[in-house]
């Protein structure tokens, strides 16, 4: 009954034809007036604004800060929500700073009976760590109802009757906003929220094991919802968690146990951005949920931007924050980055842009072209219009092809923090566990997969092969012959190069596996690929894989199923061989490396080390290793685990993807960042320029429709005859 | 050593059908009758042509071993790769085996993408690369336009010369049985004074021969219609593609027949609680967007697969039965538009005179139904197949797009053009995968329809009153 | 005639539980409670509590559609099935399982898939007939075989290369209209021009053919040769008694689209970006959205049944001599 009366009053029917009519003609009148374009996706009234037009093509799951946990989500969130700490935008490598502190948290240590101990202490005496957070007075939240308040300062729509209900479609249906100071209780209520199991926060479980009182906290709220069972708002505010306390209206304190500097790389996510309490309770009421109007669709925050159009099928749109505390261009950067101009608007107001309009575009042929019509201000490189973007040059470096450098587009490109490689599950009995055999195999495999032309052809190049689970430019990688896995590659000319298949087949009769065939059976060694296969594309993939096995002698069967399966597989541990790709949190190695510890085995822990491998000096030195600090100390340390990890070969090593991206000519201030997610508010464009190039290159051609309605118009004519004479004959 | 897929076993079981349902039409003067209609018609017998060479190459795909594994001093048993290979793979071995690096155009000699090259001195240029195998035998490329040219003058006479043989052959033969002589019973055949359309196949044959001869022959030394993103030669894909098609288009329809015919007949016919058992059982199937269906049994056959992953060896087998379950569950979700045409069509078949009539005399149901009602609603279920072959072909490209289509590692033309549409972003523009897969399907598809064309003109009751 | 509408909404029960039934055995044998806790919360750093958790508060917690543990009739009651259908016979979809209220998603979404079908349709059968008159006006001369010709071409031919050639020539090359998106009110319509061309065009073969032997066998009927006999014109004789009577099968084929013009489709809505309801069923697939599968599920499987029940109207309308009993 709801759902037809909710749609009996959206749209009067004859209005709109006659609205229609009169649009056609508007249409038609506008293709000629030399303004807008006939193919601009954008209505006319946006020609010439300070609006940057943008693409996603994955919509949102959640816009809730405690829940999002994918660059789909980030992508806005991080204009809106602010957490205490961000990264710098041009430093590298990447660097923390304050966005809502003042200076970076304090830092005190504290042992078993909550003395302070000094920074200098061995890990194992540290129990406690405190940060303390201060954060800058004056910062307001965004205009929003939940914060509006009426003449006797009582909020005004945190009690809506159901006539009040009926008339809200969005939030912007509501008249008044207000807005409020952001203090330190926001922050600590955004903490606790992470502790509620009604809003399962994905990282709830992490917290637990650090954060003093996250779990007994978790539990309390547990018995509270099972008594609650209308789903009433539940006050955090009355819910301590001891861990985390505010001292005064602006200073606030996280007690984590023991040492974990990685800490503070969590407070540039947006899990611990502020949240106002009266954000909750406005939200809880049940009438504005059946409208889709919650707190996981309409954030509120103190960031640059705030969320005006909420349509994640067709399009979100950011509207620049009126309440934003003014902060400024970063006024340094590195060496290079004055040369290229990043830094020509340095300690200049931002954001620079007033409107940015993020369309949904799924498939990537519409996206760009799109772009290369103008109607994208950037835009990412698939491998198919590749070719048609970017050549290598004889140094093999990238570069734009000519076409693009006229039209003035820009090329920028990064290593990504992230990893692609290829597991074996150190729990099979033939490819993994511990023994000589299977390791020379793995080892075997390892030179024969070679990621080199994986790279070039599917991937067109953009990929660093991997030495090893550390990406260039966090700590502990190096890009020297030191950095180089010796197990596969030599160090021939100051360059890392493949070992020859040769030194492969010799590892293969030393594991007993002489051109593949099982030496105490007889049988041809055949193994398992675990593929999540989804098109055509992926045909090819796997294909080229079993090649790269065949050179061995080795028969890979391709097991091909969809990604339910193949996460089932993973988490019990059945799979033999799969391709799997881990993405950092934080430009932290313990982030890579943690995807090998022993401990934190997919099929036995339920953890993320997908081929389960265990080695107890590796985790040893992990148990080191990851409360350290970036020291040399450090540095040995994870120069020996990598060497036990390269010589073990869990993974064949894969690659590091590299981002391309391109930019039109009027889009400045663009510097790759893959930690940073806010990004937006140093962006600037030249609307302008970008209006009188759209205009050149979207010219319409009329002459192909013309000769087609001519030629049709011919063909018409001998029937129109023949049409007339039996006419005539059958009147006859 | 043999390897029997299931859609293998069924494929010719239907050969089998269809052959023997030949053997008996041909002993009925009834069924004869239309035949012989069809026959005569030139288009009709031309797409026959054209068919049966999709056919031949489909039914040789069809045959499917595991070949022995290179020979080994120590191995005293013979043993047999995991890979299942066709006969058509082993007749066209080299076109299988000849794969470059990336997309290259058609007849090139040169990959489609420049790539950088270190020469000797250790220079570093950007050129494009000669092929490894087409053209390679070519010393420039401005031998190749003089090579094609000739290759192909070469392979048409030798196509001449067997067509020649055959004209001969089916002359004298066909003389014999008339009892006149040879060169008269060519005369006539050539002049198209004969019964059957003697003179549209032997042309079309003609054709048929001509290009395929020609293809064979260049696809030996050149690309014909280039090749694919990892370098494999697309007139290859192309040509596996025909049995896929061919299984799709035959099995789906084989699988849907009976229970449309059937039911659909049975709930106009009937009326009352048949009807409405009937209509509650296509309407509940029908309802169910197909996708979802397709998708569901599709993943089921996954989950299937995954718990009985040792029953499965090697990827063909389980290609295999992913075919054979979407031609499964194609059928399911396509006989019930079959059906409730059958049914409206049969509602207003009773209510007309001679089958009231028949009623009221006593026939029974069965025969009303065998004799009445079945012819009358024949041409509704030819057409309906017509227009399900083609659609079904041209529905598994959409099933692949939704990524619930036949096994990715399976070739398809769907297959070819899902890949094919990222393609066409490329600029310079990638077109020959589409264009291959666009005139393998086409040609298909037209010679299918144009025949059964044919052979609607001369089934439907109520046309043939006509002629 | 109301008593059999009557009747056969009251058929319709039986049958959108059957439905259901389908939908939540094909749903639950391939994707497990914990699968669909698992796309919702993510991959990352998930743990078992987080998914047990999430299938208490969303209701997967029971068993599917058959309780053992519990007693008499609570062993139906206590379970997935009974819990998640019975709302949908309210027509309240309840919310997805990420959180989104589904009806008001179904709401919205139903304008864009409306605003390109509706269009599609009428300009299409209009299109279809005009062409199948004229081949039939012209039956057996090279008109007809060249109109066939040209349909089968037509209809051999993917709706996927029709959208890629679309695109691409029009919107590309040509810069006529935006490749792809949408916009509310009025801005939509140029967004509309080149998914209605081409669903047109791409329907074009398909129909002029079955509208050309509908009315060629119309044409072959007694009383049109009498018509003729009478000496009236071809064209009357065509539009006055031809097409007329050639309306009963053409409306069987076209009146149980109608209701389901709302569901969308599938590939033209996700080429051009289009937020129809089309999309949102794939996007529920996709991302194993069981709350959202099962709304449309239910909602197509009511608009099939007023489709079916509308043909069988449009039957005895046109033709007096056909009785629904």
């Amino acid at each position: 009954m709801n759902f037809m009366s909710r749609i009996s009053h959206l749209y009067n029917i004859p209005k709109f034809l006659s609205k229609l009519t009169l649009f056609s003609a508007i249409y038609l009148c506008s293709g000629f007036d030399g303004q807008a374009a006939w193919n601009d996706p954008y209505p006319p009234d946006e020609i010439g604004t300070n609006i940057l037009y943008l693409s996603f093509s994955e919509r949102p799951k959640h816009l809730d800060p405690a829940r999002a946990y994918s660059s789909d989500e980030y992508s806005f969130l991080g204009q809106i929500y602010e957490p205490p700490l961000q990264y710098h935008f041009l430093r590298r490598p990447y660097t923390l700073v304050p966005l809502t502190t003042n200076g970076t948290p304090i830092i005190r240590y504290l042992d078993e009976d909550e003395r302070e101990l000094n920074s200098d202490t061995s890990v194992e005496r540290i129990a406690f760590t405190v940060y303390e957070f201060s954060i800058k007075p004056g910062i307001e939240f965004q205009p929003h109802p939940a914060l509006a308040k009426d003449d006797s300062g009582a909020y005004r729509y945190h009690s809506l009757d159901v006539d009040e209900i009926n008339n809200v479609h969005s939030l912007r249906d509501f008249r008044y906003t207000g807005t409020r100071e952001l203090t330190a209780e926001d922050y600590v209520y955004q903490i606790k929220r992470l502790a509620d199991p009604k809003r399962h926060s994905p990282i709830a479980g992490v917290m637990a094991q650090y954060i003093v009182g996250f779990s007994e906290l978790i539990d309390a709220l547990e018995r509270v919802h099972t008594g609650n069972t209308k789903g009433s708002f539940v006050d955090l505010r009355e819910y301590p968690l001891k861990g985390v306390e505010t001292t005064d209206r602006y200073t606030y304190r996280i007690k984590i146990k023991n040492k974990y500097p990685q800490f503070l790389y969590w407070q540039a996510m947006l899990f611990f951005a502020p949240m106002p309490w009266e954000a909750e309770k406005f939200y809880s009421q049940s009438g504005l949920q059946k409208r889709n109007i919650t707190l996981d669709w309409y954030p509120i925050g103190t960031g640059p931007f705030f969320l005006t159009e909420n349509n994640p099928n067709l399009r979100m749109v950011l509207t620049r924050n009126p309440n934003f505390r003014g902060e400024t261009y970063p006024q340094y950067g590195e060496p290079e980055d004055k040369q290229s101009g990043l830094l020509k608007d340095a300690g200049k107001t931002l954001p620079f842009i007033d409107r940015a309009v993020y369309s949904l575009e799924k498939e990537s042929i519409p996206r760009w072209n799109k772009f290369l019509q103008g109607y994208y201000d950037n835009s990412g490189i698939t491998s198919d219009s590749f070719d048609q973007a970017v050549q290598f040059n004889s140094q093999g470096d990238a570069r734009l092809t000519e076409a693009m450098q006229e039209r003035g587009i820009k090329l920028s490109t990064a290593i990504q923090t992230s990893i692609y490689y290829m597991g074996f599950n150190m729990l099979d009995e033939v490819i993994g566990g511990n023994s000589e055999k299977s390791r020379k195999l793995r080892q075997a495999i390892s030179i024969a997969m070679d990621f080199e032309e994986f790279i070039s052809i599917f991937t067109n190049g953009r990929g660093l092969p991997a030495q090893g689970p550390i990406p260039p430019g966090i700590f502990g990688a190096h890009r020297d012959a030191m950095g180089i896995n010796p197990y596969v590659y030599d160090w021939v000319d100051g360059k890392a190069r493949r070992k020859p298949i040769e030194v492969a087949h010799q590892l293969m009769r030393d594991a007993g596996y002489e051109s593949g065939v099982d030496k105490e059976s007889g049988e041809p060694l055949s193994l398992h690929f675990e593929a999540v296969a989804r098109g055509p594309d992926d045909k090819a993939r796997l294909n080229w894989i079993r090649k790269q096995f065949d050179k061995l002698g080795i028969q890979l069967i391709v097991r091909a199923t969809d990604y339910n399966r193949f996460r089932e597989k993973m988490l019990k541990g059945t799979g033999e061989i799969f391709f799997w790709g881990w993405n950092a949190d934080y430009p932290d190695p313990e982030n890579f490396l943690f995807l090998l510890y022993g401990p934190n085995s997919k099929a036995i822990h339920n953890g993320e080390n997908a081929s389960n491998y265990q080695s107890s000096e590796f985790d040893d030195l992990f148990e080191q290793m990851k409360n350290m600090e970036n020291t040399p100390l450090r540095q040995s340390l994870i120069d020996r685990m990598v060497e036990i990890a390269r010589r073990d070969a869990p993974w064949i090593w894969g690659f590091h993807p590299m981002s391309f991206s391109l930019h039109h000519s009027w889009f400045h201030n663009v510097k790759p960042n893959l930690m940073a997610n806010n990004l937006l508010k140093y962006h600037r464009i030249d609307p302008v320029q970008r209006q009188s190039l759209r205009a050149s290159w979207n010219d319409p051609v009329w002459w192909p429709l013309a000769l087609f309605g001519g030629l049709v118009g011919l063909s018409i004519l001998p029937a129109i005859v023949s049409f007339r004479r039996r006419e005539r004959k059958a009147a006859l | 050593m043999l390897v029997l897929f299931w859609t293998d076993i069924l494929l010719f079981s239907l050969v089998v059908l269809v052959v023997g349902f030949a053997i008996y039409a041909s002993r009925k003067e009834h069924l004869r009758a239309p035949w012989r209609e069809v026959s005569r018609s030139g288009v009709a017998m031309s797409a026959l042509v054209v068919l049966s060479l999709y056919l031949v190459i489909g039914l040789l795909d069809s045959v499917h071993f595991r070949p022995q594994l290179a020979d080994r001093e120590d191995a005293d048993d013979v043993r047999y790769s995991t890979e299942v290979l066709s006969a058509f793979d082993w007749l066209f071995a080299d076109l299988r085996k000849r794969s470059e690096k990336t997309y290259s155009a058609p007849f090139a000699i040169h990959l489609y993408n420049k790539e950088v090259v270190e020469s000797e001195l250790g220079e570093r240029r950007q050129v494009y690369p000669r092929l490894k195998f087409g053209g390679a035998h070519l010393p420039n490329a401005q031998k190749k336009t003089i090579d094609i040219a000739l290759t192909s003058v070469v392979a048409g006479l030798k196509a001449l010369a067997l067509w020649a043989l055959i004209v001969l052959a089916i002359a004298r033969l066909w003389a014999y049985r008339e009892s006149v002589g040879t060169r008269q019973g060519l005369q006539k055949i050539l002049l198209g004074h004969t019964v059957v359309s003697w003179r549209a196949i032997l042309f079309s044959l003609f054709f048929v021969l001509l290009i395929t001869w020609v293809a064979i022959d260049l696809s030996q030394k050149y690309h014909v219609l280039g090749t694919d993103k990892v370098g494999e030669d697309v007139f290859y894909q192309a040509l596996k593609s025909i049995r896929t098609g061919l299984v799709i288009g035959t099995l789906t329809t084989l699988v849907m027949l009976p229970f449309a015919i059937l039911f659909g007949i049975m709930a106009g016919y009937f009326g009352g609680w048949v009807d409405d058992f009937i209509q509650y059982f296509y309407t509940t199937l029908n309802s169910i967007p197909s996708v979802l269906l397709i998708a569901a049994a599709i993943l089921m056959l996954q989950v299937y697969l995954d718990n009985h992953a040792t029953e499965f060896s090697s990827v063909s087998e389980r290609a295999d039965l992913r075919l054979l379950f979407l031609c499964l569950i194609l059928g399911v979700t396509s006989w019930t538009g079959l059906c409730r045409y059958l049914r409206g069509e049969s509602l207003k078949l009773r209510e007309i005179d001679f089958i009231q009539s028949a009623t009221a005399l006593g026939v029974g149901h069965f025969s009303i139904i065998v004799r009445h009602i079945l012819p009358n609603v024949m041409h509704i279920v030819l057409i309906t197949v017509v227009l399900d072959f083609s659609g079904l072909v041209l529905a598994e490209a959409v099933l692949s797009y939704v990524q619930i289509g036949v096994d990715p590692t399976t070739n398809s033309w769907g297959n070819m053009i899902n890949s094919a549409r990222l393609e066409m972003a490329r600029d310079p523009i990638v077109w020959w995968s589409l264009a291959a897969a666009f005139i393998f399907m086409f040609t298909l598809v037209l010679a299918a329809n144009l025949f059964s064309d044919a052979v609607r003109d001369a089934f439907d009751p109520r046309l043939r009153t006509r002629s | 005639m109301t008593a059999y509408i009557i009747r056969r909404i009251f058929y319709a029960i039986p049958i959108l539980i059957g439905v259901n039934l389908i939908t939540f055995v094909l749903f639950f044998v391939v994707n497990t409670p914990d699968d669909i806790a698992r796309s919702q919360l993510g991959d990352r750093r998930i743990t078992t509590e987080a998914i047990e958790n999430w299938k208490h508060i969303h209701g997967y917690h029971k068993p599917v559609v058959y309780n053992g543990t519990e007693k008499g009739a609570r062993k139906i009651t206590e379970t997935i099935f009974y819990e998640k259908s019975l709302r949908l016979f309210a027509f309240d979809f309840g919310r997805s399982d990420s959180g989104r209220d589904i009806g008001h998603d179904i709401s919205q979404r139903m304008w864009p898939s409306l605003a390109i079908a509706v269009p599609t349709l009428l300009v299409g059968i209009l299109i279809n007939i005009t062409f199948a008159l004229t081949i039939a006006f012209f039956r057996a001369t090279y008109i007809d075989f060249w109109g066939v010709v040209l349909c089968v071409i037509l209809l051999s031919i993917s709706s996927l290369f029709y959208i890629i050639g679309g695109q691409f020539l029009l919107s590309k090359l040509l810069h006529l209209v935006p490749i792809s998106g949408y916009d509310t009110g009025l801005n939509a319509v140029k967004f509309l021009i080149l998914p209605v061309i081409i669903g047109v065009i791409g329907g074009i073969g398909a129909g002029t053919r079955w509208y050309r032997t509908i009315f060629l066998e119309e044409i072959e009927k007694d009383y049109v040769r009498m018509a003729r006999a009478k000496g009236l014109p071809e064209t009357q004789v065509l539009f006055g008694h031809v097409l007329r009577n050639a309306m009963i099968p053409i409306l069987t084929g076209i009146v149980v689209l109608l209701p389901l013009l709302f569901l969308g489709s599938l590939i033209t809505e996700s080429f051009f970006a289009i937020p129809g309801l089309g999309s949102y069923t794939i996007e529920g697939i996709q991302r194993q959205d069981f709350a959202i599968v099962r709304a449309m599920v239910f909602l197509g499987s009511v608009l099939y049944i007023i489709g079916l029940l509308l043909t069988d109207i449009s039957y005895t309308l046109a033709d007096p001599r056909v009785s629904l009993k």
